[in-house]
Formats: structure tokens, C-alpha cells, sequence
């Protein structure tokens, strides 16, 4: 069946914009419990019709801080504004927020229809608008047919819907998702992303979305908060992110990537070629084009994610790229993609993916095999954090 | 299969240690003979005169009163004493008030009523029928409570916070969700208290005052100028009526179990 994709999603970027407003600010926020710090001194601003996705390990305060929004804990120091007012001590049943919990967190005495219409009632509503509305959210969420059904009665992607359109069915400022696909298999997991990002368009809300996992926030985010121990490590947009990360720890968080400790050997000006950094990666040199603050003998980091490393039984004709030598260690066949761990004579072990093109290669790559590994210039990182 | 014979005389050893001296009640409470160790063929007739018996049937009266409203009471106080128990989690000596409601469970018997005796003497309350109400509503909750608490401690906080989360303020989040939630559980409390209410006499002996004898206390009381068939027939009563309830209680819980199976199994197939 060919489905209508809705016209192409425009550019959106408003956090770019220094005279946009933000729709909600968490300004120095720590919260404390007890002796254990789960979000410390954080600052952030989300804008109007974002979908911006708080991203880190467990424990690290994600869940704490949208907690905060939803007005489930208060904040032990700073204030969250919403739309410019402070929010601070508003009880959960009178924010203009609503959440989509992790277990559904649907009524199992009521019936699919009653668990839609619950957040409605309780704002008085006439019965003829929550009826219209109900079955506007259950055609929204194609449960038509589901309306009288208890929520043990359904499967889990049902029950994850009726979920969403619980949250959605008083229209908030700000829809929450804590965790929201987590229990569904990965299948319907890929394809209920796209319906979530297509919802977020289509309604025009702002989404706060919390995960543990990084394809779900790289999928569905305008811009991903990659958090750790109760800080903000970056901020950026997906591709940013993977691209540019800021330091160790988002570059590991995020995919795949090579990490080689060393020390800065040569800045750009002393090279004469501004903008490019040679590091010394404990006898292994590497250029990198990259503007950084480092300077001469700092400790730093080369990075390189293993799609950007060419592998090859051939010695490169090019000299301006930088290369290694290594024995072929293992190998990991993922259909799309062949993960190669190249070991270096040293011992450190180089990872690098080639994209499956053909079915049938000349002179397959195998165990054993002297290879070298190539990466352009401008294919890695040097991380200084 | 000599084990298996070896089990089938056990089973069978151990029912009859539990059930035999029932079943003489029940069977004497048949007999025609008014002396109570001596078969005299089958009559119903002390059914009959058990019923003209005023002194039991005022009895019976006073214990179902006693009954319901202590658990009613109990239950209420039980269940809100378990909220508290299992929701505020970091009061300072909350280990303290959760060991202390399992203390009445195993106090004796005649340390609750006599220290309830005591009270009731050192406030000056004439001892009647609302001391048994208020003695046995003390005992009943402790049960109750641990009842509730085992419910509480499975049940989903995130249901309240999405109600929470949906508008819906927090007095009314504990009516429309958390209550029908924990209500079987509630329930289960009640029909304990009533039972626990129904055959107690320690306690209602030390509480009690003039115009409110319990069936226990009269019970106890004519088995000491010596046991007439009538007791016995009241008694299979009490057995009949608390079978029943167990019956009807366990049956119900197999049928919510059942079909919670059934919508497990439609919720797997899909049934898109």
C-alpha cells in the first residue's frame, strides 16, 4: 500500500536563531537525594515544536529531569520556566505537561476508550467533545476497533498506543516520553518512530523524549542532550553529535568509533598549514584538518569512526592520508556492513566497516591477512575532553 | 509404588487429625438424644429449638454487629495505616511502625484484652458493646493492614502519577484508581476482620459488658454447665457460613485468574 510521506520536513533550527525564545529553560538545576546528586547545576533551553531527546546511560538524571518538568520532583536548587513563567511548585495535575510512562502506566480496570477519555474528564469537558475527541485520538492511533477493550486484553504495541494517545488527548504544551518504545521488539520499534516524528509534525507539540538508546534518539530528534552523571555533555543535533562530539565520553556513547590516546606533536601554524593538528599516538602518527583550542604537547585524543577507515591488502599510492598496518584479527559480518578489528603491530586494535556492496569480491579480505588502514585528513577527531 | 501409598496415608492421617472432631460436631448436632455422647438417631429438631433459644439468638445478634462494624472500621483504618506504611518511605522510625503492626499478630490474646480492660477502666468507659466494637477493631486493622500492605507493595505508582499527570487531583487519584485497584485486596481484609471478629472470645471476654454477650462468650459460657446439642447445631451454622464464604472467595479469585489467562492469550495472538 503506498503511503502519502506528507510534504517534505522543512528546516527547523530555532536553538541557531539568538532572538528565539526558549519554550522551556531549566536554569542551574540540581536536584539532590539525600547525599546522591542526580542532576547537577544544568542549564538547558528547549524551543517550541522541538523533538529534543535527553540521551545517557541509566542513572545518569535524564529521567530525573523530565521528572521535574512533569512536576513529579522538585528541583532542590533552580527553577524550570515554561514559557517564560516559573513553574516551580505547580503540582503535577495542574501542568500543562503530560507524559507517556515507560510501563504505559494504562488504568487495567478501564476499558481503552475510558483511559483516553480520563485526563478530559478531568477538566470538565462536555460528554459530546470527549466523545468527538476520544475518537479522534483512537483514529489517530488506528485503534478504532480496540475502544472496549481492557488494556490486558491488548498487545504491547496496542497498549503503547492507547498510551500515546492518552498523553495526547488533552493536547499539552509539552508531550514527555520516558522511555516510550523500550518494550516493543525492534521492528515495530523502527516503525513507531517514524509514526511518533510524523505525529510531532502533524500536531505541531513540543516532545521531550528520554532514552537509553542511541539510534531511537538519533532517529526522532531535531537535537539530542547526551547526558552523564547528572551533566550535560553536548548538545547538538544528531548528525552534530556523531560527527562532532565534544569529547571521550560522547564519542563513545554514540556508535562506533577508533579512539587512540596521545599528545599533540604539531599545531597548524608550526606546520604552516592552519587548521591541521599532527598528533602522536604513542609512535603512531596522525593528521588531522580539524580547528582546535590544543596546543603543543597536550594530552588529547584521535578519534575516527571505522566507516571513515578504507581497508585495503594494497600499500597506499597517496601519501597524504594517513595510514596503518595491521594483521586482520576477527571479523564481524552485520549483512549491510563487515566490521574488521585490524590488530597493529603494537597491539592496539583498529576497528574499520566496509559497506557490502557486492555479493562476490575479487580477493576477499580474510583472518590473517597484512592490511592497511587509510582515513582522509578530515575523517577524524582530535577530542580534547 | 509404595511411596505413593506411603502419601495417601499421610494425607489421609493428616485430614483426619484436622477434620474429625468436626465432623463429630456436625453429626452430633443431627442426633435426637439431648445427651451428646450417645447416639439417638437423626432429628433436626435441635435446628428447631436452637431458634426459640433467645439468649443465643441475641448472641448471634450482637456478634454479626460486632462483626461488621469492627471490620468495616478495621478495614478502613488497616488500609489507610498501610498506605501510609508502604507510600512514606523515609519517616524516621518507619521500621519501627512497620515491626509494630505485626506485634498484635503474635501478642497473646489475654495481654490485648487485658490491657484493652485496662484501658477502658482508666478512661471510664462503661464496657458494653461498643468497648468489644472498639477492642476488636484494634486487632482486626493490624490484619487488615498487613493484607493491604502485601497488595500495595505490587501495585504500579506510575498509575496514580499518570493520573496525577492527566489532571486528576490527588484525593480523587485515590478514589478512581488506587482504591478499585487495591479493592479485592480490601475486600479479602475485610472478610478476615469479620471472621477473626466472629470467633474471637479472649478478647471480647475482657471487653465486654453487660447487654453485649458475643456467641463465643455464650458459647464458652453453656459448654461450662455442660454442652447441649444446640451448641453443636449453632456451631454447624458457623461452619456452613464460613465455608461457604471460603468457598465462594477462592472460586472467585480462580475466575478472575482464568480469564486474566484468557486476555493474556488474545492480547498474544494479536487479535488485530
Amino acid at each position: 500500500m503506498a503511503k502519502s510521506l506528507g510534504p517534505v520536513k522543512r528546516k527547523f533550527s530555532p536553538w541557531t536563531d539568538p532572538s528565539a525564545v526558549p519554550f522551556i529553560r531549566f536554569e542551574n538545576i540540581t536536584k539532590r537525594f539525600g547525599t546522591f546528586t542526580a542532576v547537577d547545576n544544568l542549564t538547558l533551553d528547549i524551543y517550541e515544536r522541538e523533538f529534543f531527546s535527553l540521551l545517557g546511560p541509566s542513572g545518569c538524571g535524564k529521567t530525573t529531569l523530565m521528572r521535574m518538568l512533569a512536576g513529579f520532583e522538585e528541583p532542590t536548587e533552580g527553577r524550570i520556566l515554561l514559557q517564560g513563567k516559573d513553574i516551580s511548585g505547580v503540582p503535577p495535575y495542574r501542568r500543562p505537561t503530560n507524559m507517556m510512562f515507560q510501563s504505559y502506566a494504562l488504568f487495567p480496570h478501564m476499558t481503552v476508550e475510558k483511559n483516553i477519555a480520563f485526563g478530559l474528564e478531568q477538566d470538565n469537558l462536555p460528554k459530546g467533545e470527549i466523545a468527538t475527541r476520544v475518537e479522534e485520538m483512537l483514529k489517530l492511533v488506528k485503534l478504532e476497533q480496540f475502544a472496549k477493550r481492557k488494556p490486558n486484553q491488548l498487545s504491547g504495541g496496542q497498549r503503547q498506543r492507547v498510551a500515546l494517545a492518552r498523553s495526547l488527548a488533552k493536547r499539552p504544551k509539552v508531550l514527555l516520553l520516558d522511555e516510550p518504545l523500550g518494550a516493543l521488539d525492534k521492528k515495530l520499534r523502527e516503525e513507531t518512530q517514524f509514526e511518533l516524528m510524523d505525529l510531532q509534525t502533524k500536531l505541531g507539540l513540543t516532545f521531550l523524549i528520554v532514552t537509553h538508546d542511541q539510534e531511537e534518539a538519533m532517529t526522532v530528534s531535531d537535537r539530542i542532550a547526551v547526558m552523564d552523571k547528572g551533566l550535560i555533555m553536548q548538545v547538538a543535533t544528531p548528525a552534530e553529535i556523531y560527527e562532532a562530539p565534544n569529547s571521550r565520553y560522547v564519542a563513545d556513547f554514540i556508535g562506533d568509533i577508533n579512539i587512540l590516546e596521545g599528545t599533540v606533536a604539531e599545531t597548524g601554524s608550526a606546520l604552516g598549514a592552519p587548521g591541521t593538528v599532527r598528533i602522536d599516538c604513542d609512535g603512531i602518527a596522525v593528521s588531522v584538518e580539524q580547528e582546535c583550542q590544543a596546543v603543543k604537547a597536550d594530552k588529547v585524543a584521535f578519534a575516527v569512526r571505522p566507516e571513515k577507515v578504507r581497508i585495503s591488502p594494497d600499500q597506499p599510492s597517496n601519501t597524504s592520508v594517513n595510514a596503518v598496518y595491521g594483521e586482520v584479527w576477527d571479523i564481524g559480518y552485520l549483512g549491510d556492513f563487515s566490521v574488521f578489528l585490524v590488530k597493529l603491530a603494537d597491539g592496539r586494535v583498529v576497528r574499520a566497516a566496509q559497506a557490502n556492496v557486492s555479493r562476490l569480491v575479487d580477493r576477499p579480505i580474510t583472518f590473517g591477512d597484512m592490511v592497511w588502514l587509510t582515513w582522509p585528513l578530515d575523517a577524524g577527531l582530535v577530542l580534547t575532553r | 509404588m509404595k511411596s505413593s501409598r506411603f502419601d495417601a496415608t499421610v494425607l489421609t492421617l493428616g485430614f483426619a487429625f484436622l477434620y474429625i472432631p468436626i465432623i463429630i460436631l456436625v453429626v452430633y448436632s443431627f442426633n435426637a438424644s439431648k445427651l451428646v455422647t450417645v447416639w439417638g438417631g437423626f432429628s433436626l429438631q435441635w435446628y428447631k429449638t436452637m431458634w426459640s433459644n433467645q439468649g443465643l439468638m441475641d448472641a448471634a445478634w450482637v456478634t454479626a454487629r460486632v462483626g461488621v462494624i469492627s471490620a468495616t472500621l478495621g478495614t478502613v483504618l488497616g488500609t489507610l495505616a498501610a498506605l501510609s506504611l508502604v507510600r512514606f518511605t523515609r519517616f524516621p522510625g518507619r521500621m519501627l511502625f512497620s515491626g509494630m503492626i505485626y506485634a498484635p499478630l503474635v501478642m497473646p490474646e489475654v495481654i490485648t484484652g487485658l490491657s484493652l480492660l485496662l484501658l477502658f477502666v482508666a478512661v471510664g468507659i462503661d464496657r458494653g458493646f461498643w468497648t468489644v466494637i472498639i477492642a476488636h477493631t484494634t486487632f482486626t486493622m493490624c490484619y487488615v493492614a498487613i493484607v493491604v500492605q502485601s497488595r500495595l507493595l505490587t501495585f504500579d505508582r506510575s498509575l496514580e502519577e499518570a493520573a496525577l499527570d492527566l489532571g486528576c487531583p490527588p484525593v480523587k487519584t485515590f478514589f478512581k484508581i488506587t482504591l478499585p485497584l487495591i479493592f479485592p485486596a480490601v475486600i479479602a481484609g475485610w472478610m478476615l476482620a469479620f471472621t477473626l471478629s466472629l470467633d474471637d472470645l479472649v478478647i471480647a471476654s475482657f471487653a465486654t459488658g453487660p447487654g453485649a454477650t458475643t456467641l463465643p462468650i455464650k458459647i464458652y459460657s453453656q459448654v461450662r454447665l455442660g454442652v447441649t446439642p444446640e451448641i453443636n447445631a449453632i456451631c454447624t451454622i458457623l461452619i456452613g457460613l464460613v465455608t461457604i464464604g471460603v468457598i465462594i472467595a477462592s472460586i472467585s479469585t480462580k475466575q478472575a485468574e482464568m480469564r486474566r489467562i484468557r486476555d493474556e492469550h488474545a492480547a498474544i495472538r494479536g487479535t488485530t
